[in-house]
């Protein structure tokens, strides 16, 4: 970070074609975690199934909509430390209050 | 307005003005002064309130004041001293500093800097308007649950304590994200991460903290106040709630506070202690990755605070650890301060003397706190005098000798007077001594079981011998500050006027005129090293201790070689913090107020928004466009 | 004050308000982790199963879905300096998280009528304060949107403002995505 930099024109853009593909994308995601939360033989593996498609709506949303892939790291730098620490946070209370851990009762 | 004329000294220029053009400034170095103004008034008031306290204490059996003000007392004395004094006091020299220790001309947002301070200071009159009405909080500065819950303390004064640190918890996660962007985006060209002054890395890994641990005490505070408001239960254990809820929530926010609180004092002392010793800081990388440690891992310690409400072993000894694992970086950095101090040609000034006595005091601090780290020790200690003294010795001790470091260190800087060497050791060594005798007794009283909080104790306790002390400490410590106010009052007065560089130092705030011209630079530095100044005046050599500078003009030329535009003072800042105090105030008012906060908030808000950053006939300085004035 | 000179090329004002969403994350992580540390604790009902309605929730998420496209169609119609476009597009924006907003307004409605209220038991505490904080925020964002709108018909909201809008989608992208995590662990993970 020696050198002041000119502010980023978009080097690198996802075009409008690319932004109707990801909101079909994020509309099949929500579709699929809906089906997954009826269909009662996945009950069991509901809950790694519903994070990794809810993780991934929200990769996409942040890496292209909120334009996050195209953009200087610093961004993705400052929102992932909110993330990691708001996530350890609700894990820990988690714990704490016995909601999952050795003895959970959910 | 036209063009500001620069005074060939700059003296007083950056200040003069009337009344409205305080109130309308964006300038971070007149924010900073009326950030240090207030907290040192603040810390007048916290001082009584502990005086007070400390009377009560005295003897057994005190008939100072009865066990409601008492608990009024303390519950102020805490509030006040983290809130109003020790935050807004690292603000003031934040906002003061940083900007010119970075090669800037202001922070990020100026008008968003003024909205920090004056929704702080309305924030802090709403605290205090609670003594006015004659129902001050009363349930400690941390405010346990359900001793907060409406059933048990119906009146108003838990109310005003919420609303009032909430509106100053607005501000200062506003001041946070303002001094990240600052930070981060705004350093002279040639000032990479490693090369920004350790000052500016602790304020940096300060305002991270302050986004990351203000939003749960919000949290907190909501559910407090649908508790008190809207008959909700999530404190309340008859619906399944609990207190303890409260308890994570809040120290969750108040353990990365204490590190809030403390880490602007290490950064103040890693950039005295190099000034004096004249010799670089030893091991600064160190130095920065354990403050960035420090801050990191303050967040996962905050139940050492609840060892006695039965979090279960692997709790208790997972936050044990981490409590202890923190001592480490710690102790990198108390290590490279010797080591910084280690062999090199002292200056004997006062900014030294209160560095100094910053890290034993806080080694002693540390000390107890390590002791705290164990549960099974910590059991004992809990509610005990023996927290008192390690509260104490780490936030008087720590934050208090440190700050005042940074105020005698930067004094000239900020006044372009100098400030006495005597008067000023004077100060130190009656607060070194008055506090050592008020908070060291507490270890023995706290061993020897006199619990935390309580109004009086029986005489046949055998605690009154300690205890008078204390307050006999407390009283050489009022002396201390007194004299502290007489030296400043005679240094604005008629102190003798300080150059640009009086301490020979490093960094870049050293390098213009004292005070500094508004716009800070009249020419943005290009920088080269972790030591910009000394660079300049001694070429690369890390050895300057046998070396005297020449006498000679600051680095910056006396009047901008190419014009500068400054943003326009601004109204709506204050009117935006007005609105939304009215909003919390009005909470205990009526609705009717609430709302007419709300307009006035939105208001401001809009107009701040369409307001163009620099107006007509903003502050303008060097040649006009086209050469010439 | 050079605006276009910044250390890490990013502009200040998108700086901030990502900052200031990493806060966010915080703010929101906080009513999450209490609405899941109180799941199931509640003493009397309703609880979650009797009373939620996973379809209708699930066609409010996919509104709040895409008037994120919708966002980011506006904002590349402001940077194109398309107006009618923008304000096509910001309109969809305002119309889809009112839609949302409408969404929540009638389930709180319904559970208030179903005997779910703030005082009743924690779920009711914890759900309400979640995602009426969620609303307020995205009423916020609508009516920071009605204002970008207000400022194209003036023609007001040429190119040269983008970063505004920018910054505007931001917020309102970090609203949908927060609603997500929501839509997740509060209505799917019973």
């Amino acid at each position: 970070m020696a050198e002041r930099a000119a502010p980023e024109s978009s080097k690198g853009h996802a075009s409008k074609s690319m932004y109707w593909l990801i909101a079909v994308i994020l509309g099949i995601l929500t579709m699929l975690e809906v089906a997954v939360f009826y269909v009662p033989l996945l009950h069991s593996v509901i809950v790694p199934i519903l994070l990794v498609l809810s993780t991934a709506k929200f990769a996409l949303v942040a890496m292209f909509f909120m334009h996050l892939k195209f953009d200087k790291p610093i961004l993705t730098t400052l929102f992932a430390g909110g993330i990691i620490v708001a996530t350890a946070i609700i894990l820990s209370m988690m714990l704490l209050f016995g909601t999952i851990g050795p003895g959970a009762h959910m | 307005m036209s063009a500001q004329a620069m005074t060939a000294t700059g003296h007083g220029s950056v200040y003069s003005g009337d009344l409205r053009s305080w109130l309308t400034t964006v300038d971070h170095k007149r924010i900073g002064v009326l950030y240090g103004i207030s907290a040192l008034f603040y810390f007048v008031v916290g001082g009584v309130e502990a005086l007070i306290i400390r009377l009560q204490l005295a003897s057994a059996d005190g008939a100072v004041v009865g066990a409601d003000t008492f608990n009024q007392l303390f519950t102020m004395h805490g509030t006040t001293m983290v809130f109003l004094v020790l935050m807004p006091l690292s603000a003031a020299l934040f906002n003061y500093m940083i900007p010119l220790m970075i090669g800037a001309r202001d922070v990020a947002f100026p008008r968003l800097n003024a909205f920090s301070f004056w929704t702080f200071l309305f924030g802090s009159l709403l605290l205090n308007l609670s003594f006015f009405v004659g129902d001050p909080p009363d349930a400690g500065w941390f405010g346990y649950a359900n001793l907060t819950s409406r059933q048990y303390n119906p009146g108003m004064g838990i109310d005003f304590w919420i609303l009032s640190v909430q509106i100053m918890g607005i501000a200062s996660i506003a001041s946070a994200v303002n001094f990240t962007v600052t930070i981060l985006n705004m350093r002279a060209p040639g000032m990479s991460l490693m090369r920004m002054p350790l000052f500016v890395w602790m304020a940096l890994i300060v305002q991270v903290l302050m986004l990351l641990a203000f939003p749960p005490i919000t949290v907190a505070f909501i559910y407090l106040l649908f508790d008190r408001f809207f008959g909700t239960h999530f404190y309340i254990p008859d619906a399944g709630g609990t207190p303890i809820l409260w308890q994570h929530l809040f120290w969750i926010f108040g353990h990365p506070e204490v590190y809030i609180l403390i880490l602007p004092s290490f950064g103040v002392v890693s950039e005295v202690l190099p000034t004096f010793s004249r010799k670089p800081l030893f091991g600064a990388p160190f130095m920065i990755f354990s403050g960035i440690l420090i801050g990191f891992l303050g967040f996962g310690v905050w139940s050492h605070h609840m060892f006695t409400t039965g979090l279960g072993a692997v709790a208790d000894t997972a936050f044990s650890l981490g409590t202890m694992l923190i001592a480490i970086p710690t102790g990198v950095k108390i290590f490279n301060w010797i080591a910084t101090l280690w062999g090199g040609h002292i200056h004997f000034k006062t900014p030294l003397y209160f560095a100094v006595g910053m890290v034993g005091l806080f080694i002693i601090g540390g000390l107890s706190g390590i002791m705290h780290a164990s549960p099974p020790v910590d059991i004992q200690q809990h509610d005990t005098y023996f927290v008192v003294a390690h509260l104490h010795y780490v936030f008087f001790g720590g934050t208090v000798f440190g700050l005042f470091a940074g105020v005698y260190y930067w004094w000239p800087k900020i006044t372009g007077r100098m400030i006495g060497e005597g008067l000023g050791k004077l100060h130190f060594w009656l607060m070194f001594i008055g506090m050592n005798l008020t908070f060291f007794p507490m270890h023995f009283l706290g061993m020897d079981g006199m619990p935390r909080r309580i109004y009086t104790y029986a005489a046949d306790l055998g605690w009154e011998r300690w205890n008078l002390i204390a307050t006999v400490g407390a009283f050489v410590i009022a002396v201390s500050v007194l004299v502290f106010f007489v030296n400043a009052v005679r240094s604005v007065w008629a102190g003798e006027r300080a150059g640009g560089d009086p301490w020979d130092a490093a960094t870049l705030e050293w390098t213009m005129s004292s005070p500094p011209p508004e716009y800070n630079f009249a020419v943005v530095p290009a920088v080269n090293s972790a030591r910009p100044f000394w660079l300049h005046k001694y070429g690369p050599t890390r050895d300057i201790s046998t070396r005297t500078k020449e006498e000679g003009t600051p680095s910056q030329p006396e009047t901008p070689p190419e014009r500068i535009d400054l943003p326009s003072p601004s109204g709506w800042p204050i009117l935006a913090a007005l609105g939304l105090s009215l909003i919390g105030g009005g909470a205990l008012v009526g609705l009717w107020l609430v709302l007419i906060g709300v307009a006035v908030l939105v208001f401001g808000v809009y107009r701040w928004a369409f307001q163009p950053l620099e107006r007509l006939g903003h502050p303008s300085f060097g040649p006009a466009p086209g050469g010439g004035r | 004050m050079d605006p276009h000179a910044t250390t890490f090329g990013v502009h200040s004002r998108k700086m901030a308000m990502w900052v200031f969403i990493a806060s966010e994350c915080m703010f929101f992580g906080s009513l999450i982790a209490t609405y899941l540390s109180y799941e199931g604790k509640s003493l009397v009902g309703p609880t979650p199963e009797e009373i939620l309605n996973i379809p209708l929730t699930s066609v409010s998420t996919f509104v709040l879905l895409m008037s994120s496209l919708a966002m980011v169609l506006a904002l590349d119609a402001v940077q194109t300096g398309d107006r009618r476009s923008a304000r096509l597009w910001l309109g969809a924006v305002i119309v889809l998280g009112g839609l949302f907003l409408g969404g929540q307004v009638y389930e709180f409605n319904h559970f208030y009528h179903e005997g779910l209220t703030l005082q009743q038991n924690l779920f009711g505490a914890t759900f309400f304060v979640l995602t009426g904080f969620h609303g307020a925020h995205v009423t916020v964002g609508v009516i920071w949107m009605i204002t970008l709108l207000v400022m194209s018909l003036r023609g007001r909201l040429g190119p040269e403002r983008s970063l505004d809008v920018e910054v505007a989608g931001l917020y309102w992208h970090f609203v949908d995505v927060v609603w997500i995590v929501i839509f997740t662990v509060v209505y799917l993970i019973q």
